[in-house]
């Protein structure tokens, strides 16, 4: 049963690199992503912080700084 | 009329969301896997080597979407000025290309048992190879040039340029003797695929789209935080 799911009459080889390469190419992509929000979360929380206390409550105002600064404190 | 488009309404909503559908995109994978490596049947002519439809046609399927859609919003914030359509159309770039690839290296590997070669100048891989060129161009664009205004007449004219080819995709293989068959999924019209292999497929495809939408939902949260970079440095 396992030999016929891995060699599958010949043509395994084709069928799993084809999945592979898939599934490669969709870790590549989720973590390239993922590091590229990271960095602009982390370079965000950085400018915050270095705003005085007028502009940082400017800067509040808006929901979606807030919203940012709230999910990058889960990093 | 495009106010429940704006950025700072949809973020709250786009922030949350990414881990929702990476927990459903993982289920809807792995059964997708189980069905199409295991439990699917082989074909009667090429055998087991029919398993790589189910990563190729969905791949392919969904290359086509994004770049229809991605062509649309840059039309859109070109002709409404609305620079929250050219950041989702800068987002479904990136996911599109890659699956544009996926497409053309599965058919490639595909290619090789049942055609006897990796490659042939037929004119749906040739039109697939082009859309890739378009999509390279579209997300080059981006890059090099720094101007918003400019980019965004650029990226649009790559968007209508590469939309034309869409439906020559399409249409490649009922205008041309290609390598390949004609459709065997049709939405209007008899679908010639049996059921076994139909289902599969579909939850396949279903499991491409959830990671499309989960890639997409990242990159526009990290373009949205660019811009809001930006906004930090001019208070």
């Amino acid at each position: 049963m396992i030999n016929e799911i891995i060699l599958m009459n010949g043509y395994g080889s084709y069928v799993w690199s084809a999945f592979f390469f898939t599934l490669i190419s969709f870790a590549s992509l989720y973590f390239v992503t993922k590091l590229q929000l990271l960095k602009e979360q982390k370079k965000f929380a950085y400018k915050f912080s270095s705003l005085n206390v007028t502009k940082a409550r400017v800067a509040k105002l808006q929901k979606i700084n807030k919203e940012i600064l709230l999910n990058t404190s889960n990093i | 009329m495009f106010k429940s488009f704006e950025p700072n309404k949809i973020f709250v909503i786009t922030s949350k969301a990414p881990k929702y559908v990476l927990f459903l995109f993982i289920v809807v994978l792995s059964i997708g896997l189980t069905e199409a490596l295991i439990l699917s049947p082989e074909d009667y002519k090429q055998s087991h080597a029919v398993r790589i439809m189910y990563v190729h046609v969905p791949a392919a399927w969904i290359s086509l979407g994004i770049f229809s859609c991605l062509a649309l919003f840059s039309i859109g914030s070109f002709i409404f000025k609305n620079k929250n359509f050219s950041l989702i159309s800068k987002s479904l770039a990136p996911p599109g290309f890659v699956f544009n690839i996926i497409a053309l290296v599965t058919g490639a590997i595909w290619g090789k048992p049942t055609w006897g070669t990796w490659w042939a100048w037929d004119a749906r891989i040739t039109s697939m190879l082009i859309l890739a060129f378009f999509y390279a161009m579209y997300l080059l664009a981006w890059k090099i040039y720094e101007d918003k205004e400019q980019v965004i007449k650029i990226t649009s004219i790559i968007a209508i340029l590469g939309l034309v080819n869409v439906p020559i995709i399409k249409f490649s293989v009922d205008w041309w003797n290609t390598l390949h068959q004609s459709a065997s999924v049709n939405v209007l019209s008899n679908t010639s695929i049996h059921i076994s292999m139909l289902v599969p497929l579909g939850i396949m495809t279903a499991a491409f789209v959830l990671f499309s939408l989960l890639i997409f939902l990242m990159k526009y949260n990290t373009e949205l935080i660019k811009v809001k970079n930006k906004g930090l440095d001019r208070l």
